[in-house]
């Protein structure tokens, strides 16, 4: 019984330990950044492998949640005649939740994996300590602007993903189930506020950004240099990452739309 | 002043664990000293504490005057760019080529034009013989290749003190014999200090000046090479000689072997 | 050379999220009736606003003409005073009448504005004091049940 008490109590203390440690890692990113912006094709190269490559399961993905949505909504609208409707609420669902949300655990799971493997790799290999032997700061240089690619890359992804979205849903609801063009658009229109609901997909598609790459870096950085370190590190970084977009989309909508 | 490096009264632990007590050693200008010893006697950790990677608990580390302990990240960092530093498998950048690699240094660190960097990058590429080879990446060359590339790259600024960490780890033959004469020609003709770390007796012996032998975090023996081989201390006997048994034992401590049998005592 | 095609690449990127931001607040949004033409604001006094919530619309005619901006208390009569915030290329006469609708059976309420005769136009500052407030559904139960229950009574006289 002591021994669960004094186990628990450890656990709290080490995570404490943790979450303190990570934040001063997060400090410290910021605090190199400036001087990664002094390089920005180091930035504008990071924005390509992580931005890029991720567009294609981006707007994959957001084509087909655009169509199922449309789909779905439409088959429970119609009973209450209300399959005007369509537009506003697939829209809002898209830009509001799902874009930022799902945009975030794709990116985790495609762009974080990757970022926390290349780093884990580097650390590994002894890259890293032989580019600080070599008088170069490895966080400016290597992480920093990973970083910063990430975040920026989130919001377009984010967007993207909402807009391709909403096509879908017109595909289906206009294209294939007959509904009329100009009202599906009107009423779309009248639903969605751009400062309210596009600003905040925003918004939240930024902090979701920082939070995903963060993790990925983090995880990678602090890696063991054996590869199934590496190997377990990426799993890490899709949980926590995964469980951080959740948790702080809960506490970002209850700000912003719950009155 | 005669010593680049000094090391007095040096502590190091690991936690609890004492990886190096008492060190004493000096590296005197332009000469190759080789740190020798088994696995884990601590010769690495020498060498991380001269770059600074790691602080001691007690003692100095003095590097062309300065104590490496005390310095801030600014006069760390400062200090690196004198120094050249080969790690055990190369460490080179896997993401860029070979010519990108030993131009990083010198890119990151200087102001010079492409087209000054291109012909010092080819010719300290020429220096360890792979020049041609520039526009590879390290997962296409061989280990012994990548390793010399990491040489070029430790050059890369003509530093004045160039650390290396096994650099004759799991190479053959004719790459060991190679990269030695590498370590020594290159040492002579930059003027520079090098420190070498390996358990390689043969090719170590070749090319030293002089040589400290480690073993648990301490100096068991040092001298000139020809000295050593002729040295009657029994460690060192065991290591030039390759004896398979002595100071340092052939069985893990424990039990004996009767007892682990239920032979001895069962009567 | 290297860099440039990257660059190209990032720019086509960023350029793509642009583009569906664009689309976002433009044919998804209600970006396009935002009118950033001057506005001239008018108040009006209601006993019960009901569920008239600010950045509704103001119609006249069904035509969206404003929108309300702030709502507060006037704590002296105990009203709900209502800022509207109106287009200045609409102008109405200073005796038309304010009347809170419902767009649809059960849907989001907004003002409706009704032209009155005067040959004098309302400017920035003025107050609306004819004024209709919201049907409360509560009362207009409350209402039926009574009228059906003064029927009921009457006929069985």
């Amino acid at each position: 019984m002591i021994r669960a008490l004094e186990a628990s109590g450890r656990w709290t203390r080490e995570g404490l330990e943790s979450l303190g440690f990570a934040t001063r890692a997060f400090f410290n990113l910021l605090r190199y950044s400036p001087g990664a912006f002094r390089r920005p094709t180091l930035i504008t190269e990071q924005i390509h492998f992580i931005g890029n490559y991720s567009l294609v399961i981006t707007i994959v993905s957001g084509l087909f949640v655009g169509l199922v949505l449309g789909l779905q909504f439409y088959v429970n609208l119609i009973q209450f005649g209300a399959e005007e409707k369509l537009g506003p609420l697939t829209a809002l669902s898209l830009v509001r939740e799902l874009g930022p949300v799902v945009t975030a655990l794709l990116f985790a799971g495609r762009a974080g994996t990757s970022l926390t493997a290349e780093i884990g790799l580097m650390k590994a290999g002894e890259q890293l300590t032989a580019m600080e032997m070599m008088a170069v700061n490895p966080v400016q240089r290597v992480l920093a602007p990973r970083f910063w690619g990430g975040v920026i890359a989130m919001p377009v992804l984010a967007t993207v993903f909402s807009a391709v979205g909403i096509i879908g849903s017109y595909l289906v609801g206009v294209k294939m189930l007959g509904l009329d063009e100009g009202a599906f658009w009107s009423q779309m229109q009248a639903g969605v506020d751009v400062n309210r609901d596009v600003l905040s997909s925003v918004i939240k598609s930024f902090v979701f950004g920082i939070a995903v790459t963060f993790t990925a870096l983090f995880q990678g950085y602090h890696v063991k240099p054996t590869p199934a370190d590496v190997a377990r590190a990426t799993t890490r970084t899709v949980v926590i990452a995964s469980l951080l977009v959740l948790g702080l989309d809960f506490v970002m909508t209850a700000m912003m739309f719950g009155q | 002043m005669s010593n680049l490096v000094e090391i007095r009264d040096l502590q190091f632990s690991y936690g609890e664990r004492s990886i190096l007590s008492n060190l004493r050693m000096d590296f005197p200008r332009g000469k190759l000293i080789a740190v020798m010893g088994g696995s884990g006697c601590g010769k690495t950790t020498v060498l991380r504490l001269i770059g600074g990677q790691i602080r001691p608990q007690r003692g100095q580390v003095r590097v062309n005057g300065e104590v490496v302990n005390e310095l801030n990240t600014a006069g760390l960092y400062r200090l690196r760019r004198r120094m050249g530093m080969l790690f055990q498998f190369g460490a080179l950048f896997t993401d860029l080529t070979i010519f990108d690699n030993v131009a990083f240094p010198l890119r990151e660190h200087t102001d010079l034009p492409e087209e000054l960097i291109r012909d010092l990058v080819l010719m300290k590429l020429n220096a360890v013989g792979l020049r041609n080879a520039h526009r590879l990446k390290p997962g296409e060359i061989s280990g012994g290749m990548a390793r010399r590339v990491a040489v070029a790259r430790a050059i890369a600024l003509d530093p004045e003190l160039i650390m290396y960490d096994e650099p004759f780890a799991g190479l053959d033959p004719i790459s060991m014999g190679v990269t030695a004469n590498l370590i020594r020609n290159l040492n002579d003709a930059l003027g520079s200090t090098s420190i070498l770390v390996s358990h390689d007796v043969k090719e170590t012996f070749a090319i030293a000046d002089y040589v400290y032998f480690m073993s648990a975090g301490k100096i068991v023996a040092e001298g000139t090479p020809a000295e050593l081989r002729v040295s009657q201390d029994p460690y060192v006997k065991q290591f030039v000689n390759a004896e398979p048994d002595g100071p340092v034992p052939f069985h893990y401590p424990g039990k004996s072997l009767s007892d682990d049998l239920g032979l001895g005592g069962k009567r | 050379m290297h860099r440039k095609i990257i660059d190209v690449w990032v720019g086509l990127f960023v350029l793509l999220g642009a583009a569906a931001l664009l689309f976002l607040a433009l044919q998804a949004g209600n970006m396009s009736s935002l009118s950033f033409t001057k506005t001239y604001i008018v108040t009006g006094n209601f006993d019960n606003i009901g569920g008239l919530k600010p950045q509704a619309p103001v119609k006249s005619a069904g035509v969206v003409v404003g929108r309300v901006g702030e709502v507060t208390l006037d704590e002296k009569t105990f009203q709900a005073q209502v800022r509207l915030d109106l287009n200045q290329n609409y102008q109405f006469p200073k005796d038309s009448s304010l009347k809170i609708l419902t767009a649809g059976l059960l849907g989001e309420q907004y003002i409706g504005i009704e032209p009155g005769g005067d040959t004098k136009n309302l400017v920035d500052g003025d107050r609306i004091t004819r004024t209709q407030s919201a049907t409360v559904l509560e009362d207009l139960i409350n209402q039926f049940i009574y009228s059906k229950a003064a029927d009921g009574k009457e006929g069985s006289e």
